[in-house]
C-alpha cells in the first residue's frame, strides 16, 4: 500500500459530546477501493465516527487524515476534504425545493465551478447510473423513499468523491424498497469505488464488504472479513449483536 | 353648521389612504432591509452580533409603538436635527417592523430541518452557498404567511401616526368626522378603506399557505 492509496487514516481519534466519549482512540486505515461495513449496537460511535470523516463532527483529539487531508479544525481542511467526501444520510437530506437534476447539479456548479450544461450532464450521467434517469424533473416529494435515497446516492457521486461515506441509508425505508438501494450499493463497491458504509443489512456485507467493522461504546473492537467476523466473532458483544440482528 | 358627508370629503380621505399606503411601504422596505441585517447578525456565528441584534429585537419588541414613535418625532427635534417629521416617522416604523422581521425570519431559518444544512455541507458547499441556495429559499416559505400577516398589521398600525400629524386615512377621517358630525359613516368608510387594502394581501397570504403546504 503506497501513501496515495490512503483514503482515511485515522490514529488515536477521540470524539466527546460536552464530557461524554463517544469515540475512544479509533485507529482505522481504509485505501482505495475498499468496502468496509461498520455495525454495532446503538450508541455505539457508528455515526459518530463516520460524521467526523467528513467533519460535519469535529474530533477533538487524535490525528485524522482523509483524502489526504489532515483534518484540524481549519476552514481549508474541512472544506477540501468535503469536496472529495460523499455522504448519504438515512433521511436522505434531499433539498426539497429542487428538482431531483437541480440537486444534483447545485454542489459542481457551486463548488466546482461547472457550468450549467456541464453538470447537466453529468448529473443526469448519475441518475442514469443509479437507474432514475426518467425521475430528473420531478421533486423529491414526488419519489418513494427508494428513489429519493438513490437520488441522495447520485447527488453525492456527482462530485466524483474519493469516497463514500453512508450512515445507515436504508433503515428509514420501507422494506420493500431496501433492496433497490442496496443493489445501487453493490453495483458502486463492484465498479470498485470506495464506500464506508454504517449498516446492519448483513447480507451486503458479505457480498461486497471486505471488511466489517464492529463498535460498541466508542471503541472499535473487531474489524475483520465478513466470512470471519459472522463466523466466529472474537467478542461476547459482537456475537449477542450478530445474534440479536440475524434472529 | 356641519357639512354635508361629500364626495369631497371621501377624495380627502383618499389622499390620507395614499399617506397611509405610502407609510406602510416605506416601513416593508426599510423594515425588510433592517430586518435582514438583523436576521443575518442573530444567525451569525459570532455571538457579539447575535447579542447585539437579539437585544434590539427585546427592546424594540417590548416598546409600544406609540412610544416609539414619540421618541423618534420628538428626540430627532429635540437633538436638533432638522428632519422632516415624515422621516422621522418613517425611521420609526422602519425600525419597528424590522424588530418583528427579524424575529420571524430567524425562525423561520432555525426551523429548516438540520440535515439540509448538513447535507449541502457534506456536498462542499461553503456556509455562505448552503445559506442562500438552501436554507434561505427554504425559510421564505415557512416565514412568508407570518411576514404577510405582520404586513397586515404595520398596515393598520400606521393608524398610529396621526398623532404626531401625518395626515393619513385615520387622521384625515377624524377631520372629515369633525367637519360632518357623520362619525360613524365616516369610521365605516375609512374602516372599508383599511379593509380593501389589507384583505386582498390576507386572501394572498391564504393562497400561498395552502400551495405552499400543498
Ligand atoms: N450531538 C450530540 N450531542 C450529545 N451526544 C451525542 C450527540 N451525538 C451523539 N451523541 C452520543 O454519542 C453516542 C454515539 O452516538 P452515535 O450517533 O454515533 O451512535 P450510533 O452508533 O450511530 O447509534 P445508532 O445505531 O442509534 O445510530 C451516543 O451515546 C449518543 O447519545
Ligand atoms: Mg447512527
Amino acid at each position: 500500500m503506497s501513501a496515495s492509496d490512503s483514503v482515511v487514516s485515522a490514529r488515536k481519534v477521540s470524539k466527546f459530546f460536552a464530557g461524554f466519549q463517544a469515540l475512544r482512540d479509533i485507529d482505522l486505515d481504509v485505501v482505495k477501493g475498499e468496502t468496509i461495513v461498520v455495525c454495532g449496537p446503538s450508541g455505539s460511535g457508528k455515526s459518530t465516527l463516520i460524521r467526523c470523516l467528513n467533519a460535519l463532527e469535529q474530533h477533538q483529539s487524535g490525528e485524522l487524515v482523509v483524502c489526504g487531508i489532515e483534518l484540524t479544525a481549519a476552514r481549508q481542511s474541512i472544506d477540501a476534504v468535503r469536496r472529495r467526501t460523499g455522504m448519504v444520510f438515512q433521511n436522505f437530506n434531499l433539498f426539497p425545493h429542487m428538482t431531483v437534476i437541480e440537486n444534483c447539479m447545485i454542489a459542481p456548479m457551486k463548488v466546482k465551478g461547472m457550468s450549467r450544461d456541464e453538470a447537466r450532464a453529468t448529473a443526469e450521467r448519475f441518475l442514469k447510473r443509479v437507474h432514475i434517469p426518467e425521475q430528473a424533473d420531478k421533486y423529491p416529494a414526488q419519489l418513494s423513499g427508494g428513489q429519493q435515497q438513490r437520488v441522495a446516492i447520485a447527488r453525492a457521486l456527482s462530485m466524483n468523491p474519493d469516497v463514500m461515506l453512508f450512515d445507515e441509508p436504508t433503515s428509514a425505508l420501507d422494506p420493500e424498497m431496501v433492496r433497490e438501494v442496496l443493489d445501487t450499493m453493490v453495483e458502486l463497491a463492484r465498479e470498485g469505488a470506495t464506500m464506508i458504509c454504517v449498516t446492519h443489512e448483513m447480507n451486503f456485507a458479505r457480498q461486497v464488504a471486505d471488511r466489517v467493522i464492529f463498535m460498541d461504546k466508542g471503541n472499535i473492537i473487531e474489524s475483520g472479513a465478513p466470512e470471519t467476523f459472522f463466523a466466529k466473532p472474537e467478542t461476547d458483544r459482537a456475537r449477542e449483536f450478530l445474534a440479536q440482528i440475524l434472529h | 353648521m356641519f357639512q354635508q358627508f361629500s364626495f369631497n370629503h371621501v377624495l380627502f380621505m383618499l389622499t390620507g389612504l395614499g399617506w397611509t399606503i405610502g407609510l406602510a411601504a416605506i416601513a416593508l422596505v426599510g423594515g425588510s432591509i433592517a430586518g435582514s441585517v438583523l436576521t443575518l447578525m442573530r444567525v451569525s456565528s459570532n455571538p457579539v452580533l447575535s447579542r447585539i441584534a437579539q437585544f434590539y429585537i427585546f427592546v424594540v419588541q417590548g416598546t409600544p409603538l406609540l412610544v416609539t414613535l414619540f421618541i423618534a418625532y420628538f428626540g430627532t427635534t429635540y437633538l436638533g436635527f432638522s428632519i422632516a417629521p415624515l422621516t422621522a416617522i418613517a425611521v420609526a416604523f422602519s425600525f419597528y417592523a424590522a424588530a418583528f422581521l427579524g424575529d420571524i425570519w430567524r425562525g423561520a431559518i432555525q426551523s429548516v430541518p438540520v440535515g439540509q444544512r448538513e447535507g449541502a455541507h457534506a456536498l462542499g458547499l461553503s456556509r455562505a452557498h448552503a445559506m442562500r441556495y438552501i436554507i434561505v429559499p427554504q425559510a421564505i416559505r415557512i416565514a412568508t404567511p407570518p411576514t404577510v400577516g405582520f404586513f397586515v398589521q404595520l398596515i393598520k398600525n400606521t393608524s398610529l401616526a396621526s398623532v404626531v400629524g401625518i395626515v393619513e386615512l385615520t387622521r384625515t377621517s377624524q377631520i372629515v368626522s369633525n367637519a360632518t358630525f357623520k362619525p360613524l359613516e365616516v369610521y365605516l368608510t375609512a374602516a372599508l378603506f383599511y379593509f380593501l387594502v389589507c384583505f386582498p394581501i390576507t386572501l394572498f397570504s391564504r393562497s400561498l399557505e395552502r400551495r405552499l403546504s400543498a
